[in-house]
């Protein structure tokens, strides 16, 4: 009798002391943005701590960049879904119409052509893609910073995500608003000194070089501000949402 | 003829060592099944920094794969399965950290390393551990050792497996990720590049899945359920 209120009194001292560390936890993820989207079910806890480590010890870093000399010969592009009518006109044009809508919480919504893009801030870094499947390669990446496009824009300081859509509506994707700002986040127009190609996300691509492949959304066309993910996107086809793993 | 002692049940593992035992258990199996899940997606390993299915492979494991660009023997491709694999590979990681940094600590601190794993000093030489050896590879009743402690062979290898073999297989996993390796660029830079890192990631899982498999097929041998009964309760049965 003894040992089962011990014992009662032991598993419910640990429930007690792990219901309320786990609050604390709770609410000092949520002050220091330590919480993904994606911390509810099942993998969530392995998700928030990923993202949290990411969060609180590597959010200023920065990815690594190559010498010229390493740059793959062969670079790999990977399937892609067939095209859209509305793109292969696009194409069949040379891309001249192709625009970036900036919207959401910013103070100028903008739409910019791929040449106002060119004439914004400009820079080239040598990353490598890494694929969640495995595979990489390394490519000299040239465009605008997500940055300078957010700062033209007015992005105003409640912001916490940036959502961005492709010409391929299956790969809307996010990133919170340090990942947005981060120096090497790069709206790539450019790769290996030519015009991007399409099969590489051509003409524009987004360039998240600390996370996963699948961050660097092909064939970009919006971007939107925002304080919250609810209602936006589809349900990431069951992939992480933070990627730096 | 003397009077035979009734069997007892001795002290045989402290607390620590059983729950860390069957978390990492836990993490392990986890671990190996979703890794293998995200092999299939590319089934195909490189030296150095880079590697795609437009390069050279080191080896190619005799596999179907999850993705359709991958060029493997098979008319078939399996269906994509690396969402929920990486988000179990990666939980499964954290659990495996944190439960060996616990092992490890109480380890240091209840002196197990030193009293329970690191060899006597009568079979520190090498003839005794030959001899060992040999009787492990005979499978020899002898090899199966004292149900209260372990034999050198094992805890060389407990101790092979905690202090090498495990720290490696941390290691290379983190230097796969890119948001590690923006922190810390030369712990992908010292192992020879980011595709050496998951070659040297896929080739320690190999060991620690034989190593594995032959624990489990050495407490088959030495008795399943007495061995097992002994790592839940924490007590084995004596006749000494």
């Amino acid at each position: 009798m003894s040992l089962l209120t011990r014992r009662a009194l032991l598993v419910g001292g640990v429930v007690t002391a792990g219901a309320a560390v786990g609050a604390a936890a709770r609410a000092v993820g949520r002050k220091y943005g330590l919480i993904p989207p994606d911390a509810n079910g099942l993998y969530g806890a392995g998700a928030t701590m990923t993202y949290a480590a990411h969060r609180l010890f590597g959010r200023h870093a920065l990815a690594r960049e190559f010498p010229r000399a390493m740059i793959s010969e062969k670079p790999f592009a990977n399937e892609l879904a067939p095209f859209s009518e509305a793109f292969l006109r696009h194409q069949a044009a040379g891309f001249v119409d192709w625009r970036l809508e900036v919207q959401g919480l910013v103070d100028r919504p903008l739409s910019l052509s791929l040449p106002q893009l060119r004439a914004m801030e400009q820079r080239s870094q040598i990353t490598e893609v890494m694929c969640e499947e495995g595979w990489s390669y390394i490519a000299e990446w040239s465009g605008t910073p997500l940055a300078a496009v957010l700062t033209a824009a007015g992005a105003r300081p409640t912001a916490r995500y940036v959502v961005y859509f492709s010409a391929d509506p299956y790969w809307t994707d996010s990133i919170d608003i340090d990942e947005a700002k981060h120096p090497q986040t790069l709206l790539a127009l450019g790769m290996n000194g030519g015009d991007l190609p399409v099969p590489f996300g051509g003409p524009l691509r987004l360039r998240v070089p600390r996370q996963r492949g699948y961050k660097s959304v092909k064939f970009i066309n919006r971007i939107v501000v925002t304080d919250t993910l609810t209602g936006i996107g589809p349900d990431r086809w069951g992939y992480s949402w933070y990627a730096g793993a | 003829m003397p009077p035979t002692t009734p069997p007892r049940r001795a002290p045989r593992h402290a607390a620590f060592v059983r729950v860390t035992h069957w978390l990492t258990t836990i993490a392990i199996f986890a671990l190996l099944l979703s890794g293998f899940e995200v092999v299939l997606s590319h089934p195909r390993f490189y030296w150095g920094e880079t590697g795609n299915v437009n390069m050279a492979p080191a080896f190619t494991l005799p596999v179907p794969s999850s993705r359709a660009m991958v060029p493997t023997g098979y008319s078939f491709v399996l269906p994509d399965q690396n969402g929920w694999s990486l988000y179990l590979h990666f939980q499964a990681a954290w659990l495996l950290l944190f439960t060996g940094l616990v092992y490890v600590w109480r380890g240091f601190a209840k002196r197990h390393f030193q009293r329970d794993l690191v060899p006597d000093a009568g079979h520190r030489r090498w003839p005794a551990l030959r001899a060992e050896l040999a009787a492990h590879l005979r499978l020899a009743t002898a090899a199966r050792g004292d149900p209260l402690s372990y034999n050198t062979v094992q805890r060389l290898s407990y101790l092979l497996l905690v202090f090498a073999l495990v720290p490696l297989i941390i290691w290379t996993g983190l230097a796969m990720a890119p948001a590690f390796t923006a922190v810390f660029p030369r712990s992908v830079d010292l192992l020879g590049g980011r595709q050496s890192a998951r070659t040297l990631h896929f080739l320690a899982t190999i060991a620690l899945a034989l190593l594995t498999l032959i624990h489990v097929g050495m407490i088959a041998l030495a008795g399943f359920r007495a061995r097992t009964k002994a790592m839940i309760t924490g007590t084995a049965e004596t006749t000494s």
